[in-house]
């Protein structure tokens, strides 16, 4: 048996995955559509080596009744593991079905081919096709992982850039999670524990009078329902809670500087020789934490009926929120049944799990009647998890020709995997919530977390770093997309320039001294002759072009990003060119959608995001106290893909955090003469740097 | 009871008056297309046109609207800006989409062919997070093409 891709061997029975019935192919995955277009690649692939049309696919993504566990859509796996299994299941099953047909027309299974569903003969139909073998073909067995899936020259879908496939409904109006009626339905909204810790002391019975709100409670969970939103609303405001031993946090808490002072499980990895003796350079870099801020708030139903509790949610794994939500309501994970339904995008690890968490506590306390809960988007800021603020300290050692011979990272982060069980946010509120374990995370290089990319992707003797993990957070965190590796690639990236600039040398030319993969020399040298670099003047002039590259987690996609600014008491984007390297692109205008929408996020982040932090907890609570970057200040963006179609396909939906972040830092500091080592990027930091 | 026009139907609200005009769309007639962002006029997810002129659906009461005409992304389906957010593939999670479709709408109205930093300033408050915003743009431009054909 061949080594088989890790959704395979968890999954290995075929009909987990595949199912032919009334002239369609039913196709269970686990890796859900979060908004990053996977529903329509991971199609192309099924439809590619079933050699059937895309429209004959019937679609069922993340539901622990008829799916497959994939564990969580993330950490940019959905091609490289999800679709690697999807790909073997389907050519090991056409394989099954072209044997079945040779062994009924008595010839060979090399003078079968399959034409949308229907076997042929030496090109000629032969009557039979998947719908009518299926009853004699047991898909009850376990896929060996041995049948050879399509060579490249073959392909028909695969690498085409096929129209997003749930698109079209939601521009009809349909789709969301948060569109779901079931008959009997009340709006609930969980009156949310101000700091972990508070109790509930006390709640205006007053609400209970609105409108036939109700008001049910667990220990210091409490939620109201009500048949609709409005009344809701009211209710919710009439229930005034008070609650009791909140802490009181303070601003300084919100910055990336204060994380640093605290108690920290320290952990070190790399080489052990001590550095060389030589010219030394350090340098401190930050980020803040960052809100995933989708667009939409956080929304779930539940249904609690004769022993089962159903869940709907836009969580991005079905069976870790099952596995959680049993063990929070100490119940057998088989009397729940969780099924996926889009949301608004999500970015990584944020509100959705919470919210189902709550639909599903609520639904519990009202057998019988279907519960919805929207989180408002005050609840959305101040509550859902938050991309943790982390502070990355580089050091190098430099050789005789200016070029770190060593390199020392420190790197202190909040926690970014945090969906144990206990650790959603209702978790704690409920009378039986056991103490949590302190939170723990792998500080190992690859693929890591909080230590993602820290070990740089170019040619470095010796490298080593200390991870300091601080539990004592005051914003609950979780992953965010690119976890580590954006403010990791930012510090290094950022750190390069500098390195650059003592050895007089171009950033261009002193990074590919010491980049020895040639699929990174060609994205950096593409993008340099793109962004035409080679008349890029001098620094100090109010505009700007910088570089940041990195290869996502050492091992997935490739991204290198030069941004062009224009920088006095502020930093405005006037173009972003990108060169990445997917391998093998599914779906070549999905992974430019990705590329593109990662850049503007970035961008985003890196010029003006930070959540704010008051004596009541995250004080950050609308947009207007979040902006995020708008339409008129996105720049043109050009993307050009390598054509490195006959290497494997690579996960591109995280790869340009950090090279875009590096690339505005750098170009910045190119504009203004200034190093602004912390974002965001703003005024005041401008400001504090300039005097 | 109120009485409006909603994509071209006469309809009755029995909601209270105070009622959110979104409130009413999503859950009283099944219009699901406005979304709920924000609930406080700051991201244009539940923007509609009201008498043609765009609105933030979450900030206007219903007891405001007697009489008046509400078109949503439901009545705008044969507006060439549905076709065109497609064929530029101009979303990602596509939750912020029927508010840019409706403000585009509303931009092409009154501008049958904006320059691009037109269309920027006309969407400026409408906020998406996934980075569509290129593709966005230019599904303005494509529709505003196709209107003209």
């Amino acid at each position: 048996m061949t080594d088989r891709p890790k959704s395979l061997a968890d999954n290995p029975r075929l009909d987990r995955w595949l199912r032919f019935a009334e002239g369609r192919v039913h196709v269970s995955v686990g890796k859900v559509e979060i908004g990053q277009g996977i529903a329509t690649a991971l199609a192309q692939v099924a439809a590619e080596e079933l050699d059937v049309a895309l429209d004959r696919l019937a679609w069922r993504a993340g539901d622990t009744q008829l799916a497959p566990d994939e564990g969580s859509t993330s950490s940019s796996l959905s091609i490289e593991v999800g679709g690697a299994s999807l790909r073997l299941v389907c050519a090991e099953t056409r394989a099954l079905f072209l044997a079945e047909a040779a062994r009924l027309l008595n010839a060979a299974a090399e003078e079968l081919a399959v034409e949308d569903g229907a076997i042929l003969h030496a090109g000629a139909p032969t009557g039979h096709d998947y719908w009518s073998l299926a009853p004699r073909v047991s898909l009850t067995r376990d896929a060996t992982g041995t049948v050879a899936p399509k060579p490249r020259a073959k392909h028909r879908l695969v690498g085409t850039s096929t129209p997003r496939r749930d698109l079209p409904e939601k521009l009809a109006g349909r789709g969301f999670v948060h569109d779901m009626v079931l008959p009997g339905m009340l709006h609930a909204r969980v009156l949310r524990q101000p700091r972990p810790g508070a109790t509930l002391a006390a709640v205006n019975e007053a609400a209970r009078a609105r409108h036939g709100a109700r008001l049910v409670r667990s220990g210091d969970f409490a939620a109201i329902l009500a048949p609709t939103e409005a009344t809701l609303r009211a209710a919710e405001r009439a229930a005034a809670p008070r609650w009791d031993n909140a802490d009181t946090p303070t601003p300084a808490m919100a910055e990336a500087a204060w994380l640093a002072t605290q108690p920290a499980d320290i952990r070190t990895r790399g080489s052990e020789s001590a550095p060389s003796p030589g010219r030394t350079h350090e340098a401190t870099y930050s980020r803040p934490y960052i809100a995933h801020a989708s667009l939409g708030p956080s929304c779930a139903v539940a249904l609690e009926q004769a022993g089962l509790l159903e869940v709907w949610t836009h969580v991005q794994g079905v069976y870790p929120f099952r596995l959680n939500a049993a063990q929070t309501l100490q119940r057998d994970p088989e009397t729940i049944v969780v099924r996926h339904a889009h949301g608004p995008g999500c970015y990584g690890h944020n509100g959705a799990d919470d919210a189902a968490l709550d639909a599903a506590i609520v639904a519990t306390l009202v057998p019988g009647t279907p519960v919805r809960v929207l989180w408002s988007r005050a609840d959305e800021f101040a509550f859902a998890p938050a991309g943790t603020a982390m502070q990355t300290t580089l050091r190098a050692v430099l050789d005789s020709n200016g070029l770190p011979a060593d390199l020392t990272a420190t790197i202190t982060s909040g926690i970014h995997v945090n969906r144990a069980p206990g650790r959603l946010l209702a978790s704690r509120t409920l009378p039986n919530a056991q103490p949590l374990p302190p939170p723990a995370e792998s500080s190992d290089p690859y693929p890591g977390a909080g230590t993602r990319n820290i070990v740089p992707c170019y040619d470095i003797p010796a490298w080593r770093y200390e991870h300091r993990l601080v539990a004592g957070t005051p914003i609950r965190t979780s992953a965010l997309r690119g976890l580590g590796a954006v403010v990791n690639v930012f510090a290094l990236e950022c750190f390069l320039d500098e390195l650059a600039d003592l050895a007089g040398q171009d950033p261009v030319a002193y990074r590919l001294r010491m980049l020895s993969d040639p699929r990174a020399r060609h994205l950096v040298e593409r993008a340099a002759a793109l962004s035409n670099w080679s008349a890029r003047g001098p620094s100090g002039t109010g505009t700007g072009l910088g570089l940041g590259f990195a290869r996502y987690k050492n091992r997935s996609g490739y991204a290198c990003v030069v941004a062009q600014v224009e920088a006095d008491t502020e930093i405005r984007l006037r173009h972003i060119w990108c060169t990445a390297d997917a391998g093998l692109a599914i779906n070549p205008d999905g992974v430019r959608a990705q590329l593109e929408g990662g850049i503007i996020q970035a961008a985003s982040m890196a010029l003006k995001e930070q959540l704010r932090i008051d004596e009541t907890g995250t004080a950050t609570r609308s947009w207007a106290d979040y902006p995020i970057l708008r339409f008129s200040e996105i720049p043109p963006i050009d993307i050009e893909l390598a054509d490195t179609a006959d290497e494997p396909p690579l996960g591109m939906g995280e790869c340009t955090m950090g090279p875009t972040a590096a690339a505005i830092a750098n170009a910045a500091a190119h504009a203004l003469g200034l190093r602004l080592r912390d974002m965001p990027l703003t005024r005041d930091r401008i400001v504090a740097v300039a005097s | 009871m109120t009485t409006l026009t909603v994509n071209g139907l006469q309809r009755e609200s029995t909601s209270p008056p105070t009622t959110p005009l979104l409130d009413v769309l999503r859950n009283e007639f099944a219009l699901t297309g406005s979304r709920f962002g924000c609930g406080e006029e700051q991201c244009g997810a539940c923007l509609v046109l009201i008498d043609g002129t765009p609105a933030q659906s979450c900030g206007r009461e219903i007891g405001t609207l007697q009489g008046r005409a509400v078109t949503t992304i439901e009545g705008l389906q044969e507006h060439p800006i549905i076709a065109a957010l497609i064929a530029e593939q101009a979303g990602q999670c596509g939750y912020c989409l029927s508010g840019m479709a409706v403000a585009a709408v509303a931009l092409l109205a009154r501008n049958a062919r904006p320059t691009r930093a037109e269309i920027a300033a006309a969407l400026d408050a409408q906020l998406c997070r996934c980075g569509a915003h290129p593709r966005i743009l230019r599904a303005v431009e494509r529709a505003a093409r196709e209107a003209a054909r």
